[in-house]
């Protein structure tokens, strides 16, 4: 039986194109406030996975919700942001929600001047489009919230704001947040559950306790070099 | 004098309410896939018209008739090949375009491929308008799925969008549009009538109200004065529509400009 604080079980998953296996015989639970962060080389599955999580794609094995809300946002660059009808922030907002002072106030929530909601999506540098997709995302105050690597393609010091705007959000809501990234750093600074992907499940659990050197070597191959950020 | 008559009264209405509901619709057919597939829709739908001048029946019903023919070759092709949608439309629509010149009068061509505003009845007033304002509420309900839809059909579909079910209506309203638009336009010509009004609104607004706005606006008054040009100088309204339409598109890169 689940457990009454958990809001995903994921139970022998399967996921294959034509007869080539994707992910194979996958199984965790999801706690309400986790952070869970999948971590895995380029080709490991990690996208495929969180969208047959959300019933983008065809699987095999169960996956069950125990949550309302859910909100998606998919890698950056599959985002058609060119060749669009010229909708500007506001009007992409309002897709969510009617109500103009929440989405005023979610708009400078993530840190943008409200006159970026008269912008389109094209005049957005890559920073600004990305925290303006989390506002969106979470302006329905969603239970989940799953992002695939949200900062690819912004630099450092942007990637930095966008994990604790979105720190900020998760300390502030009730929110689930499970996260697709490279960054060993972002699972060592936020992360409450990591599991370790390549094509199968190679690690599972809190950061300090299974990401080990040699599970690194394990997902990565050789040559990663292991650092571990420093906690007080 | 002409200008006045009854018959201009009616090919005004319809061809302004045609217009109006092909200016909508193109607003949301402004991204590379679509924005052929008014043309090549327009074509597939020859041999309907061709049977309706031979037979004397509504050309919009021989339209649409050949539309859902075409349609459903189309897609069995696709279930059956591994063709693209683009590829195998390109095929049928060639196919039905020589197929028309097999069995169409030759007195009739013109009204074929320029279209033909002149002996409307008002039942067929009626009826366009009818369903044009069915089309609009539909579009209208579609709306911003499908604007959704472009920018991540992922994004969409996380946030309750039945993306199939509304792809559905999309080329239904798609396919009816055009059937409509043979009438005043052509079989040649109902891409331009889809697609430049959107190009026009485009270049002069700012957000997507007002795109919407401009693009429906644009369409319907490209008909009218594409109209009101026919009564004057005789010539078929087909082409005068899509050159007022053309002349608007113009004004619009020169207001852009200037802001």
């Amino acid at each position: 039986m689940a457990n009454k604080h958990s809001v995903l079980t994921v139970n022998n998953l399967q996921i294959a194109y034509d007869d080539h296996k994707i992910i194979s015989d996958l199984s965790f639970t999801v706690q309400q406030r986790d952070i869970l962060i999948f971590l895995g080389p380029n080709g490991a599955g990690k996208t495929t996975l969180l969208r047959a999580l959300q019933n983008l794609l065809p699987y095999q094995g169960s996956v069950s919700w125990n949550a309302q809300k859910i909100s998606y946002l998919p890698p950056q660059e599959f985002l058609q942001r060119q060749n669009l009808p010229p909708l500007n922030i506001g009007e992409f907002y309002s897709f969510k929600t009617k109500d103009l002072d929440s989405i005023k106030t979610m708009i400078v929530d993530v840190g943008l001047d409200e006159s970026l909601l008269r912008h389109q999506f094209s005049e957005l540098s890559t920073g600004q489009f990305q925290r303006m997709l989390i506002g969106w995302a979470l302006l329905d105050s969603p239970e989940v919230l799953i992002l695939d690597e949200p900062t690819s393609g912004i630099d450092i010091g942007g990637e930095e704001t966008i994990y604790s705007l979105l720190h900020k959000f998760w300390q502030n809501q009730n929110l689930t947040i499970l996260l697709v990234t490279h960054d060993l750093n972002i699972v060592w600074e936020y992360a409450t559950q990591v599991i370790c992907l390549n094509k199968q499940q190679v690690c599972m659990g809190k950061p300090d306790e299974v990401l080990t050197p040699e599970q690194l070597k394990l997902l990565y191959g050789t040559g990663i070099k292991f650092y571990k950020h420093q906690h007080k | 004098m002409k200008i006045i008559s009854t018959e201009i009264v009616l090919a005004l209405i319809l061809s302004g309410t045609i217009g109006a509901i092909a200016g909508y619709l193109g607003s949301l057919m402004l991204s590379k896939r679509m924005a052929l597939m008014g043309g090549a829709l327009g074509h597939l739908t020859l041999p309907g018209v061709a049977l309706a001048l031979l037979y004397d029946f509504d050309v919009s019903l021989g339209a649409t008739l050949f539309l859902a023919f075409g349609v459903l070759i189309i897609w069995l092709l696709e279930q059956k090949t591994q063709l693209h949608l683009e590829a195998l439309t390109a095929v049928v629509f060639s196919a039905s375009l020589a197929t028309a010149f097999l069995f169409l009068p030759k007195e009739d061509i013109d009204i074929a491929l320029l279209g033909d505003v002149s002996q409307i009845s008002s039942t067929t007033v009626l009826v366009t308008v009818i369903i044009s304002m069915v089309l609009f509420f539909t579009v209208k309900k579609i709306y911003s799925s499908m604007v959704l839809a472009s920018i991540s059909s992922d994004l969409a579909q996380t946030s309750g969008v039945n993306l199939k079910l509304n792809n559905a209506l999309y080329l239904i309203c798609i396919a009816v549009t055009v059937a409509l638009g043979v009438r005043i336009v052509g079989g040649l010509m109902t891409a331009a009538l889809l697609a430049i009004p959107a190009c026009t609104a485009k270049n002069i607004s700012s957000n997507l109200s007002q795109y919407t706005i401009i693009s429906t606006i644009a369409g319907s008054l490209a008909c009218i004065m594409g109209v009101i040009a026919y009564a004057i100088s005789g010539i078929p309204a087909g082409p005068l529509i899509i050159i007022a339409s053309a002349l608007l598109f113009l004004i619009s890169v020169f207001k852009q400009q200037k802001d």
